[in-house]
């Protein structure tokens, strides 16, 4: 018996069990709740963990079940595939953490809890899929589980943004599935491979792929919020704090990110892509997205909106690094997954809490309040100044790799489009600094909740603080092992470029 | 202990236990829940032992006290047979559990009867090798069905199941004289006789039209749906989950295996495909749209039935360049739907006990304090709409890929289109799940029994999604579908 082929599925269970378990506890158990959490958590990290060092020293961990004959659910821990998944468990456990605290004594919490479990689930087994199908299929429990977590609050503003969500993602899961089953008829394959498996196809196949590559990016593009698919995203944030963390950090967004990823190296491989000529429009695509993104976050008052266009423009640096289509540019938009992950969770965090403690919804409402929430306003700030791209924050990293491989891959215009999106950053997050920490408050905040001395409760505080403090380590310890970068360079040999 | 199992005649003791049972229950009203269930579990055993069967012996024929092929009663079960069976004994199960709680003792002593006995016409139907004992069984099931339907007594209750019956009489009729054409023409009612000897004559053509009219009437093939959405949206829950679930399976059942069989190697040509097709086509769009525009659940539930029928006969068209895909699309649809819509049609029967009333608008109130029915109704729609993971998915997956590598464009454009319209009526429901709203209303208890039948079968729905393999290697037992022989 070969226990590494079950390990994959050991992640999914230590994810999907608490989450069953906690829908039948009753909403008084907390205890019993948050242990349950915390130790899915936990083993699910800790399995990771060590299919990471198993990987690192060749390992394989692949379990293969039959689903239709001829076309099997295949979850395999690849390096690509335990990035995106140490990304999704890492921050599972912060937010778990922040969610306990933001959601104290308010109703509905087993429901909460269950379907964040779930939610977790379906994005390790997006980042576990060794195949299309898989992939699909746990793209789609994603879509049907964060629904729940949207329209949480129960507003009737909530079951509008719910509604929105679902007609964008059924409409792209429609578009992906087509593109699937199409390419599946082709091929009789849909396993993910380095390099692609499409290479070989005559080219008077060369116009059908083109299209299912257009499906295929439309139906990840919904959920990487590319434009003009982006409408949902901002409508989004009336989820709770931590859900809109986590979505716009993990789950939802990266994982139509990571979609578009695995299309342009797993499926069609990079230089196949490029020779059909879609990795240009790709890209292009991507740049509109990144400019667009922070041109309307530029004019949103609304905290959460300005983020949430922010990250629009941001989620698609991962898109135009793998557009680029050069070693060194991949690298850039493959590690900014999990920068751009670290970052924004920091944000959101701290939104919530200006939220939850001072009652503060908008930038205007912002005044001074680096003197009354120092640590919270610290952390916001190294996640504002990493999205700028100032070094040494993780930001800088990404931005430099994809300055880099533009330049190896002689397209001087990616240049002009990250200075441009760096200056329209800076635009739109250092008023917000200048706000908080230079203007005198202006008296009272609009509902204020008493914390004694502490700036607020310590579940709150907690995880911005450590999220901001491993982008800083990501940046400031880049070339250490294991650090993201070094990793996503061992992917990069491993899987996109293997000779 | 293996030879004892095989032995065993299951075939018939999936006849006449349910006969027996409903027997029983006449005879004792007070104890019919219990013989229900038992019977029920006994089915669902005697399933289990008939597939264990069929694995190690291949196809079951049985001669009924051994009378032989044109005069005696024969019994006769393949992959295909087997399937259906399956799909019934776990509806079954689910229905019996479910009724349990749904009916008032009054009713109950003539609900328990009536549903044993179709029971026992459903798993002889799908167990008969002639023609004629299928009209038999056909007649008897459409019987039972339509005294169910009337079962509450209610105005509206008794003007749809007259309308079905009406509807189910002349399908029988036109059935019946098909049946009566080609005996005259071709001497048997022996399906595999029957087989070797049609040749394209009138007769044939006549029978065919006549079969298949009556057919499609009883399965509520668009435009002959016109009896369905009445008639299951005032039956009462459980039985509006075994009409949309088993009842209009079993007439499609007949036409597909009377088409394997006997029509389609004599009828080329693509006429009466091509019909199907554009029927089926019909269907999906039009189901899907009247589901959207209905403001109550039952009667959104009973068009999604219509809409998904329609699924069923696109893989006429598709059969004859990949038959293997196609068909089993059919038969994978077939056991999803029935699972997934005797699970939804029991989710909406505990909300309308529980908030008076199915006006989807106002559920808020009722699915917040039910939430193992609303789950239920969720994991449901995931399989009607074909998401992954669940059976649904499976079966579209198959749709899909019969059409996309015969280059038929339109029909993709249609499955696709039928999955979008039926998320829209879907979540049109689910959407009002999470609206908080102040409990206004007398509400009535809804026992636990109702709540997991409900969810256990639309768990059943979503678990198909990953029993393919296993499943249609049971389904490609005996060959029902004639590959081997088309492709050697």
């Amino acid at each position: 018996m070969n226990w590494n082929a079950w390990l994959p599925l050991l992640v999914i269970v230590s994810s999907l069990l608490p989450g069953l378990i906690i829908f039948s506890l009753a909403e008084q158990s907390v205890r019993l709740r948050t242990m349950l959490n915390l130790a899915g958590a936990l083993t699910s990290l800790a399995l990771i963990g060590w299919m990471l060092w198993g990987v690192y020293h060749g390992q394989h961990y692949e379990l293969r079940l039959a689903l239709l004959p001829g076309l099997d659910l295949v979850l395999r821990a690849g390096p690509l595939a335990l990035f995106f998944a140490t990304l999704s468990s890492v921050l599972w456990l912060i937010t778990t953490i922040y969610a306990i605290g933001y959601l104290e004594e308010s109703p509905h919490r087993s429901r909460f809890f269950g379907f964040f479990s779930l939610c977790v689930t379906a994005t390790i087994g997006v980042a576990l899929s060794g195949n299309l199908i898989t992939f699909l299929l746990f793209y789609e429990m994603l879509t049907l589980t964060t629904y729940p977590l949207m329209v949480h609050r129960g507003t009737e503003e909530a079951r509008r943004a719910g509604q929105t969500y679902l007609t964008y993602a059924v409409f792209g899961g429609a578009l992906l599935l087509l593109g699937t089953v199409w390419l599946y008829t082709l091929t009789g394959t849909l396993e993910f491979t380095p390099q692609g498996f499409l290479a070989d196809l005559g080219v008077e196949h060369h116009p059908a792929l083109i299209t299912i590559f257009a499906l295929l990016i439309a139906g990840f593009g919904v959920k990487a919020a590319l434009v003009p698919l982006h409408g949902w995203l901002p409508q989004a944030m009336v989820a709770p704090a931590p859900v809109s963390a986590l979505l716009h950090a993990v789950a939802v967004v990266k994982a139509g990110a990571f979609g578009i990823v695995r299309i342009v190296y797993d499926v069609f491989g990079v230089e196949f892509a490029s020779e059909l000529g879609v990795t240009g429009p790709l890209a292009w695509l991507a740049a509109i997205t990144i400019i667009y993104g922070s041109l309307r976050a530029l004019s949103q008052d609304d905290l959460k909106r300005r983020l949430a266009f922010s990250t629009v423009s941001q989620v698609s640096y991962i898109t135009l690094g793998v557009a680029i289509a050069g070693p060194i540019a991949t690298i850039g938009g493959v590690v900014h997954l999990m920068h751009q992950g670290l970052m924004k969770i920091t944000l959101f965090f701290c939104a919530g809490n200006l939220a939850e403690t001072l009652g503060i919804h908008k930038v205007s409402e912002m005044d001074g309040v680096g003197r009354r929430m120092p640590w919270t306003m610290a952390a916001f700030t190294v996640g504002a100044f990493g999205m700028i791209g100032a070094p040494p924050i993780a930001g800088f990293i990404s931005k430099w790799y994809l300055g880099l491989g533009a330049l190896d891959a002689g397209q001087i215009w990616v240049i002009y489009v990250l200075v441009g999106s760096s200056l329209l950053n800076a635009t739109y997050f250092l008023p917000i600094l200048h706000r908080a920490w230079f203007r005198e408050p202006s008296g009272s905040w609009p509902e204020e909740r008493d914390f004694g001395r502490k700036e607020t409760a310590w579940m709150l505080l907690l995880p911005p603080v450590l999220t901001a403090l491993m982008a800083v380590g990501a940046g400031v310890l880049a070339s250490a092992p294991f650090s993201p970068l070094e990793w996503v360079r061992f992917i990069a040999q491993r899987e996109f470029y293997q000779p | 202990m293996e030879t004892v199992l095989t032995d065993i005649p299951w075939a018939l003791i999936l006849i006449l236990l349910p006969l027996g049972g409903g027997m029983l229950c006449f005879l004792w009203p007070r104890m019919a829940r219990v013989f229900g269930l038992i019977t029920a579990a006994g089915v669902m055993l005697s399933v289990v032992g008939l597939g264990w069967q069929l694995l190690k012996n291949g196809v079951y024929h049985h001669q009924v006290g051994g009378w032989g092929a044109p005069l005696g009663i024969d019994l006769y079960a393949d992959g295909l047979s087997l399937l259906m069976l399956i799909a019934t004994a776990l509806v079954g199960f689910g229905v019996s559990l479910y009724s349990i709680g749904y009916f008032k003792p009054e009713k109950a002593i003539h609900f328990w009867p009536i549903w044993l006995f179709l029971l026992a016409a459903l798993n002889a139907l799908f167990l008969s090798a002639d023609i004629f004992n299928l009209y038999v069984t056909l007649e008897m099931m459409g019987l039972a069905a339509v005294s169910l339907t009337a079962l509450t007594g209610s105005r509206e209750a008794l003007s749809g199941a007259m309308r079905y019956l009406l509807a189910t009489l002349l399908g029988s009729l036109a059935y019946l004289l098909g049946v009566a054409l080609l005996y005259h023409g071709f001497g048997t009612v022996d399906i595999a006789l029957l087989g070797q000897r049609v040749e394209a004559t009138p007769y044939l053509w006549a029978a065919l039209g006549l079969i298949s009219a009556g057919l499609l009437l009883k399965t509520a093939l668009f435009p002959l749906h016109f009896w369905l959405p009445p008639a299951h949206a005032s039956a009462p829950a459980p039985v509006s989950g075994v009409l949309s679930a088993l009842v209009v399976k079993a007439s499609f059942y007949i036409l597909l295996r009377l088409w394997l069989e006997i029509f389609e190697p004599i009828v080329d040509g693509e006429g009466i495909e091509t019909l199907f097709g554009l029927l089926g086509v019909a269907a999906i769009l039009y189901g899907s749209v009247q589901a959207l525009r209905q403001t109550r659940l039952k009667l959104l539930i009973a068009y999604s039935t219509v809409a998904q029928i329609g699924y069923l006969f696109l893989a006429f068209p598709l059969a004859a360049a990949a038959g293997v895909t196609a068909w089993s699309a059919v038969a994978y649809l077939a056991i999803s739907h029935a699972l997934a819509k005797a699970a939804m049609f029991m989710a909406a029967g505990n909300l309308l006990q529980f908030g008076g009333h199915d006006r989807i608008t106002g559920l808020d109130r009722v699915v917040q304090r039910l939430p193992l029915t609303a789950g239920a109704f969720a994991l449901a729609g995931v399989s009607i709409m074909g998401l992954p993971p669940s059976g649904g998915f499976i079966g579209k997956w198959l749709l899909l890929e019969a059409a996309l590598t015969q280059g038929r464009w339109d029909l993709v454009g249609v499955i696709i289109l039928g999955g979008l319209l039926a998320a829209g009526y879907i979540f049109k429901v689910l959407g009002h799940t999470f609206t908080q709203a102040e409990v206004t209303h007398q509400s009535t208890e809804v026992p636990a029994g109702m709540e997991w039948a409900a969810l256990l079968l639309a768990v059943g729905a979503i678990l198909l999604g990953f029993l393919a393999a296993p499943l249609l290697m049971l389904v490609g037992i005996g060959d029902p579908f004639g590959i081997s022989e088309i492709r050697s």
